[in-house]
Formats: structure tokens, C-alpha cells, sequence
């Protein structure tokens, strides 16, 4: 989008990507997920990770992150890959933001924000960054409230806001729009764009969030094929068609596209 | 909807505790068979009272109470930990099979008639022998890293201590049918748990620093256990290694439970229902839910044991069966009344 960008920097090589994968090779069982996939996330870029269900989106977030060995290929952080780094390392570097939350025992919104700072310590700024990050996500009035009391979209800005407490450059995202009525997808949206030196990755389903959101995209089929690149270049009605094996068109022009799914044939004029 | 707030901070609830800890102590020493006036026990206690009394004191009422703090302290904080590193508020120190380990030996050892240190010297192998089961069987929970949300390895160690649990229970029961007439009260009142025979100073102060350095180790563990309450990868990717994390974990609640099994026999109830209470008190942050678990267990115990000894005296009661008799109600009526 921006090639002017990486001329920016100090130095005349382009630094490290922030994120980085080589090669990576995913199984479950004896299915492979994900076959030689190579990825450079850099600052300021955006990544969507799209794909049908059970193609293994979940499975290369959780990769990214080293809470998953690969079958085969490395993942780098800045350079380094991450199995030369320590888990405190790693985790000043990256943040997750999860799908699935276990809330066994009570525990206010504030506190729950507040776990980001176990390495960097809970200290004044730590609690700005937090107190700041809940109001930009439209969660303010909930810092007193028991998490276990929250709906799902407003427990997964919850944990958008956590992640972004943790103060990395570089964030993973598991469908961080899944759960979010149109107006706070669109804040979600909007907050996650506003991250000009952030490295971000995000899985998800809604093509129109997807397409708001990334600069980049990478779709997996599933069964080991890939294709990564500039959104605009991989996120085209043809390929996301053949990649859901649905029918998917794109209406309106390039800055105002609106991809729309095919219904089912029988629907309300049935029966 | 402010369910998150708590009655207590955290130094205040601390400073309580402490004080009802120090008050059930002087009240165990001032409680027996042996009436004696306030100012008798407490002068022997510093040594300023006739033989007989200190005696009783220092001899028989101070290493029962102290005994039996540490012991409930170490049963609540396993409790404590155990219910946090597994995310499941049922769990007690009882859950991961140390219990049924160290109890089978003990009663095997009370069996063939063996003196009271030996039977503790077996309760201890059959701990450390069943924690050894637990780390062999639920090796790919402790070790691996396949599930990366964690909820398959805390229910992995979770079903293999409750299997471990099982089986020794199964075991303990053929040998109760199979034990004759005159063993069964003993092993009765080892498996109920009963403070009565342990009561030595010397076993009151290997009880006491167990205490002291599981809760001091656990205390360093507290900020990792907070965030590994919210799942494994999440606490994965803020910074803890979650996988030694829980195998310190696991071994520091069986070393709680093993040791206190060992001196008083599986006392019930106190190692499942102490967090709770505290955590209906101070609300659920480890760094001080930790301590507190640790006062309110050894508190409950010592009030339990003062009750067991004196309501139908001369006859005493398994500690273990007053524990659960005090407990039950008093969580109920907390749980009722949030």
C-alpha cells in the first residue's frame, strides 16, 4: 500500500518483520492444515487470516504465539526465532487475543485488564493504558463489573482492550469481531486501524469486517493450500468464492465493496 | 451488578484472621478434661504454674493446637492452590489422590500393628508414592503442550488424581472389611482424621515450617497462578511459563497434603471449604488469598478440635467429622445469603 513506508527507518535495510513465519507446516492428526506457509508481518500493516471453518485459523494464531509446536518451518519474532526466545520474552513482544475466555472465579473487569501488566508491572501508567483502553472500546462504564456478568461482545472488547494493555507491537487476534453488535464493530474496527505501529494479525469470518480492516490478507483452504499477499490483490470474489466453495460476489466499487454470500435457495418463499 | 466487589481489603481481612487465629489458639489452651483457670495455663504456658499444668499445656493442649493449625493451614492452602491451578471450585486437597496414597499406608501400617511414627513414616511414602503415580499417569498433562488452552491438562491431572483417589478408596475398603475387631477404631479415626495421637511438639514444628515455606514458595507463584486462573494461553502469552508453573504447583499442594495427612489423618472439608470462605471475604487475588486460606484453615481446625474434645468429653471426636459439621453450614448460609 505504502511503499514509501519502510524508507522511514534509521537504516537502509528494512528491519525485521515484526512477525514472521517460514515454511510453517500445521497438522492435526493426520491432516495437514497448512502446508510451507511464509508470512512477513511488518509494523503498520494488518493482516486478516481467512478461511472455512476448521481450516486451521485458530491453529496458526495459537502457532504464532508458541503455544503449539509446527510440524515443520519456524516462527520469528523481530528477527529472532521463537524458540530462542524465553516465554517473558516472547510475551513483551506479542499479545493474544483469544476467542475463549475461562471466568471460573469472580474477577472485575479492571483486574481482568490489569493481568497484561505481569511483566511490565502495575504501575500508574500501566493503569492509564488500561483505564484508557477500556473507554476506547466503549467498556468504561464496565471496569467495576464482575467479568462472568458481561455479554460476549462486551467480555471480547474486554479482552481487546487486555491485549492492548499488555503495551506489544505485535498483536494476534482470534475473530476479535465475532461477537460485536454493527456499532462496535465498527469501533473495533476502527481502534484496531488506528494502530499505525503495530504489527496485527486477525482471524475472521465477516468478509466485510475482514475487508475493512486489513491491508493484507492470507486464506487457508484447509488442506494445506494458502494464499497470501495485499487484501486487495488475494480478497477477490473469485478466490473467496472457490475458498468457501460458496458462491460469493462483490457489489459496489473497490473503496466501497460489499462482499454478499449466497442464501440458501429455499428460504422465506418455501413452503 | 458490582458482584466483583468484596466485603474486605485484603490487609484488613489478613489482620482478622490473624487475630481469630490467635484467639482459637488460647482458647484450645484454656479447653480440656483437666479444668484449669485462665490464670494457671497461661502462667504455664511461661512457665510461672505447677507441674500439673504445665504438663497439660505444654505436653498435651499446645502441640495438639499448634498441630492442628498447621494442619488445617496446609489443607487449605493446597486446597487453595489446587482449586485455582485446576480453574474448578470442587477441587480439595483430596483431588489428586495423595490422600488415598498416604491412608493406604497408613492403615496398612496400622494393620500389622506398627508403632505411631512408623505409621506416619508410611503415610508419608504412600503420599510421596502416589504423587509419583500422579506425575506418571498424567504425564502428558504436566509435560506437553498439545491443548493449548489448558483445559484438557487441569482435567487431565484432575481424573487421574480422582482415579488415583478411587482406586485407594476401593483398596482402603478391602482392607476394613478384611481389618479385625480391634484395628477398625484406629483406622477409622486415621481416615476421619483425628489430631489425638500426632501431638508432639517436634511433629507441631515440622508441621509449622512445612507451612511457613509452601506458603512462602506459593506467595512467589501467586501473580503466575492469578493469570493462569484465566487459562493457559492467555497466561501463556502475558509472560508464564505455564507448564512448570503447574508442575511446581501440583508437587507443592501434594508436599501441603502429604504432610498434613501424614501427622492427622485425611481431615476432611477444612482444605475445600477455607478458600471458599476467604473468598467470600477478600475475593480471589492468590497473593492474598494464599495467607488468608492458610489462617482460616488452621483457625477452623483448632476451633473444630477444641469442639471435638470437650463437647462429649471424656469421649473425643475425629476432628475431621467436626470440620465438616461446622464448614458445611457456615458456607451454605454464605452462599445463601450473596
Amino acid at each position: 500500500m505504502n511503499p514509501a513506508a519502510s524508507s522511514t527507518g534509521p537504516r537502509a535495510a528494512p528491519a525485521a518483520p515484526l512477525l514472521a513465519c517460514r515454511d510453517l507446516v500445521l497438522r492435526a492428526g493426520r491432516r495437514t492444515l497448512v502446508e510451507g506457509l511464509t508470512l512477513e508481518v511488518r509494523a503498520g500493516e494488518r493482516w486478516v487470516l481467512l478461511g472455512p471453518n476448521g481450516a486451521g485459523k485458530s491453529t496458526l494464531i495459537a502457532t504464532l504465539c508458541g503455544l503449539r509446536e509446527p510440524a515443520g518451518g519456524t516462527v520469528q519474532l523481530a528477527g529472532t526465532p521463537l524458540a530462542q526466545l524465553s516465554v517473558q520474552e516472547a510475551a513483551r513482544h506479542r499479545a493474544l487475543v483469544s476467542d475463549r475466555w475461562l471466568d471460573a472465579f469472580a474477577s472485575s473487569v479492571i483486574d481482568t485488564v490489569l493481568t497484561a501488566r505481569f511483566l511490565p508491572g502495575i504501575d500508574a501508567a500501566g493503569r492509564a493504558l488500561a483505564i484508557d483502553w477500556l473507554a476506547r472500546l466503549d467498556c468504561a462504564d464496565l471496569a467495576e463489573r464482575d467479568v462472568r456478568s458481561l455479554s460476549r461482545g462486551e467480555r471480547q472488547r474486554v479482552a481487546i482492550a487486555t491485549a492492548m494493555t499488555q503495551g506489544t507491537p505485535c498483536v494476534l487476534l482470534d475473530e476479535p469481531t465475532a461477537h460485536q453488535d454493527p456499532r462496535h464493530q465498527s469501533l473495533v474496527l476502527q481502534r484496531l486501524g488506528e494502530l499505525a505501529d503495530h504489527a496485527l494479525l486477525a482471524s475472521m469470518h465477516d468478509l466485510n469486517c475482514a475487508a475493512h480492516f486489513a491491508t493484507h490478507a492470507v486464506l487457508l483452504d484447509g488442506r494445506g493450500g494458502w494464499q497470501a499477499g495485499a487484501a486487495d490483490d488475494v480478497m477477490t470474489a473469485e478466490r473467496l468464492s472457490a475458498l468457501f466453495g460458496t458462491e460469493v460476489r462483490a457489489l459496489g466499487s473497490n473503496g466501497d465493496r460489499v462482499f454478499v454470500a449466497r442464501w440458501p435457495d429455499a428460504g422465506r418463499h418455501g413452503a | 451488578m458490582r458482584a466483583a466487589r468484596v466485603p474486605l481489603a485484603a490487609p484488613q481481612a489478613l489482620t482478622l484472621l490473624a487475630l481469630l487465629a490467635v484467639v482459637a489458639l488460647l482458647a484450645a489452651l484454656g479447653t480440656g478434661s483437666v479444668a484449669l483457670a485462665p490464670g494457671e495455663w497461661l502462667g504455664a504456658l511461661f512457665g510461672r504454674s505447677d507441674a500439673v499444668a504445665e504438663a497439660v499445656v505444654w505436653q498435651l493442649r499446645l502441640p495438639r493446637a499448634l498441630t492442628g493449625f498447621a494442619v488445617g493451614g496446609l489443607l487449605a492452602l493446597a486446597g487453595a492452590l489446587l482449586q485455582g491451578l485446576l480453574r474448578n471450585p470442587l477441587a480439595d486437597p483430596y483431588v489428586l489422590g495423595i490422600s488415598g496414597g498416604a491412608a493406604l499406608a497408613a492403615l496398612l501400617a496400622l494393620l500389622a500393628g506398627w508403632p505411631l511414627l512408623a505409621v506416619q513414616g508410611a503415610a508419608a511414602a504412600g503420599a510421596a508414592a502416589a504423587l509419583a503415580l500422579l506425575f506418571a499417569l498424567a504425564h502428558r498433562a504436566l509435560f506437553s503442550r498439545q491443548d493449548w488452552h489448558g483445559e484438557q491438562a487441569a482435567a487431565g491431572v484432575l481424573l487421574t488424581g480422582v482415579m488415583i483417589a478411587s482406586l485407594s478408596a476401593a483398596l482402603l475398603t478391602l482392607l476394613l472389611s478384611a481389618a479385625p475387631e480391634a484395628q477398625l477404631r484406629p483406622m477409622l479415626f486415621w481416615l476421619l482424621g483425628d489430631l489425638g495421637g500426632a501431638a508432639s511438639l517436634p511433629a507441631a514444628g515440622v508441621a509449622l515450617v512445612a507451612l511457613a515455606l509452601i506458603l512462602l514458595v506459593g506467595l512467589t507463584r501467586a501473580g503466575a497462578l492469578n493469570l493462569m486462573l484465566r487459562g493457559d494461553a492467555q497466561a501463556h502469552t502475558q509472560g508464564v511459563a505455564v507448564e512448570r508453573e503447574r508442575r511446581l504447583l501440583v508437587t507443592l499442594a501434594a508436599c501441603g497434603t502429604g504432610v498434613a495427612v501424614t501427622l492427622a489423618g485425611a481431615v476432611g472439608f477444612v482444605g475445600f471449604v477455607a478458600p471458599h470462605l476467604v473468598r467470600f471475604l477478600i475475593g480471589n487475588d492468590q497473593r492474598s488469598l494464599l495467607p488468608a486460606s492458610a489462617l482460616a484453615g488452621g483457625t477452623l481446625v483448632v476451633v473444630a478440635d477444641t469442639v471435638a474434645r470437650s463437647v462429649v468429653a471424656p469421649l473425643q471426636l475425629p476432628v475431621g467429622v467436626v470440620t465438616a459439621l461446622i464448614g458445611a453450614p457456615l458456607f451454605l448460609w454464605l452462599l445463601t445469603r450473596r
